[in-house]
């Protein structure tokens, strides 16, 4: 799913700070599972700010919505109403969700209450890691199911480097675990190190972001 | 290995007569002040085969490799140019092989690069469009069959010698070797190890390198770092992740006076280079001697390694 993490509320307070009427719209889709932009947050932030506005002598009228989704048009719709009466909407979806708000109420201002930081999961309460940047050609087959790309901070496909010690990356002062190990390790289990004795040569990176803006089309579905 | 020179560079030619290669290192300073960097240089002249240039190294921004490989040419002295697949993409790297090729530059040592959190813009973006091995595959290819990465055809082929770094410390230990295989597999011609300590853990490294025929196939250096200080002893093997300094080493520079320290520090090295010369597969030592360039020419001569061969590259 998408991982998101809240913004610092001075951030999104220095955004709004022009306005005197706002909704918060939050998501029940990616960000309400990592307890980021769900009903519960919406609620949280629409307090956080009614409270510093009102102390700061300028008051802050905050509507709440969370849609259903809001990577999809059809679950923006039910703002309309809402959005007729105030100046801005923040979004607390990940950044797909200000960009649908923006593309259905062309002269509304539209700000991102949320930071969207990776395509991940939990792996413990309250700690969400990355697994997948979305290069849109998935080698993982190759290295045990484990994403080199993701996951090796040099995103090496020959790997691993040398600063790889003990299990661990040089970069992230020990927090993180070098995949390169994890893919060593892996493949022992699987009796598969072979596999790591071929050189890897050049990855296409046109299906990356590198390739420009990307669309999936599923003509079967198209209308 | 045969008798012909893939690039005509000094130090093929030196690896290919069967002597021993002596290499130093030289980093450009983080400005464009070319005098300093050749000052640093004069010292590493005919004192070692070749010197190798950084490439913005531990990720901070210096006068790039690529000059200062062509400042130490107009010297007379041979340069290995380093080039790190972390801040420029495949067009970028081939045309700077080209490049360098073009200025007479005949050896490149093929890197990944430190990350740039460790250095002077850790908000900067990082490449890694390729890494270190598919660098040399690319260079390897150019040079023998004409053709980029893309099939486009060379005009003009860099004759280049190509090499590569190995760290026989780091983990998984078992697998370091193999790592390296594949450099070599992908057309590395000579690796510069990373600094040695932990002697007992080469000499595993150096068996397994040669029962698996690797240094058959390729000359392989022993990379010595002298240390100047406890301090410095300290730092390396606190600080530098995959550098193992046994603390024998820190307790004999500890044990002579201070003014004594780094002449205890020059014996070491000198001790660790017989050392490696002595093992079976090691073509040559890569001594980096950090900031201390005017040392190079009393360790080499104390390691018995002067004067060095006169060849000529083509």
């Amino acid at each position: 799913m998408v991982i998101g993490e809240s913004k610092p509320l001075a951030e999104i307070l220095d955004m709004v700070k022009d306005f005197k009427k706002i909704v918060v719209a939050g998501c029940k889709g990616c960000v309400t599972v990592c307890c980021a932009g769900g009903e519960k947050e919406v609620a949280i932030l629409a307090s956080e700010l009614r409270i510093a506005r009102k102390a700061s002598g300028r008051e802050l009228e905050v509507q709440e919505y969370t849609c259903e989704r809001q990577c999809d048009p059809e679950y923006i719709e039910p703002l309309d109403d809402l959005v007729a009466e105030v100046d801005a909407v923040v979004s607390i979806a990940c950044s797909v969700g200000p960009q649908y708000v923006a593309a259905r109420y062309p002269y509304l201002r539209v700000f991102p209450g949320l930071n969207t930081t990776s395509i991940g999961g939990a792996t413990e309460h309250g700690v969400w890691k990355e697994f997948c940047q979305a290069c849109g050609s998935c080698i993982i087959g190759d290295f045990g199911a484990l994403c080199p790309i993701t996951r090796c901070a040099k995103q090496l496909l020959n790997g691993p480097c040398g600063g790889s010690s003990g299990g661990l990356c040089e970069v992230g002062k020990g927090s993180i675990p070098c995949i390169w190990q994890l893919i060593y390790d892996r493949l022992k289990n699987l009796g598969e190190l072979h596999k790591l004795t071929e050189v890897q040569l050049y990855k296409n990176w046109s299906t990356s972001r590198d390739g420009g803006l990307r669309t999936t089309i599923r003509e079967e579905l198209k209308q | 290995m045969t008798a012909e020179y893939a690039a005509g560079s000094k130090l093929e030619k030196i690896f290919k007569s069967g002597q021993k290669a002596v290499t130093g290192e030289c980093g450009p300073p983080r400005g464009a002040d070319a005098e300093h960097f050749r000052h640093k240089a004069s010292f590493l002249k005919d004192v070692v085969d070749a010197v190798n240039v950084t490439d913005n190294q531990t990720a901070v921004v210096r006068f790039c490799s690529m000059a200062a490989s062509r400042i130490l040419l107009d010297m007379g002295i041979e340069p290995v140019m380093q080039m790190v697949t972390r801040d420029m993409n495949r067009i970028g790297l081939q045309s700077n092989v080209l490049g360098a090729a073009a200025l007479g530059i005949k050896n490149l040592l093929c890197l990944t690069g430190d990350h740039q959190s460790f250095g002077d813009h850790p908000q900067a973006k990082n490449v890694h469009d390729m890494d270190s091995v598919m660098l040399a595959h690319t260079v390897k290819t150019m040079r023998d069959d004409g053709k980029m990465v893309s099939g486009t055809e060379v005009q003009g082929r860099p004759r280049i010698f190509i090499g590569a770094a190995a760290n026989p410390f780091a983990d998984p230990q078992e697998f370091r070797v193999v790592r390296m295989g594949k450099k070599i597999a992908a057309g590395v011609q000579f690796i510069q190890t990373q600094c040695i300590y932990n002697m007992e853990r080469f000499v595993q490294f150096m068996e397994m390198a040669n029962d698996m025929g690797l240094t058959e196939k390729c000359f392989i250096m022993a990379g010595i770092t002298p240390l100047k200080s406890v301090g410095m002893a300290n730092y390396m093997k606190k600080f530098v992740p995959g550098l193992d300094v046994p603390d024998s080493y820190i307790t004999r520079l500890r044990g002579v006076p201070k003014d004594k320290v780094a002449a205890e520090g020059i014996k070491i090295a000198v001790e660790q280079i017989q050392e490696c010369l002595a093992m079976k597969g090691i073509a040559g030592i890569h001594l980096m001697a950090i900031e201390w360039e005017d040392h190079v020419p009393e360790i080499v001569k104390a390691a018995g390694l002067l004067p060095r061969p006169k060849v000529e590259a083509d």
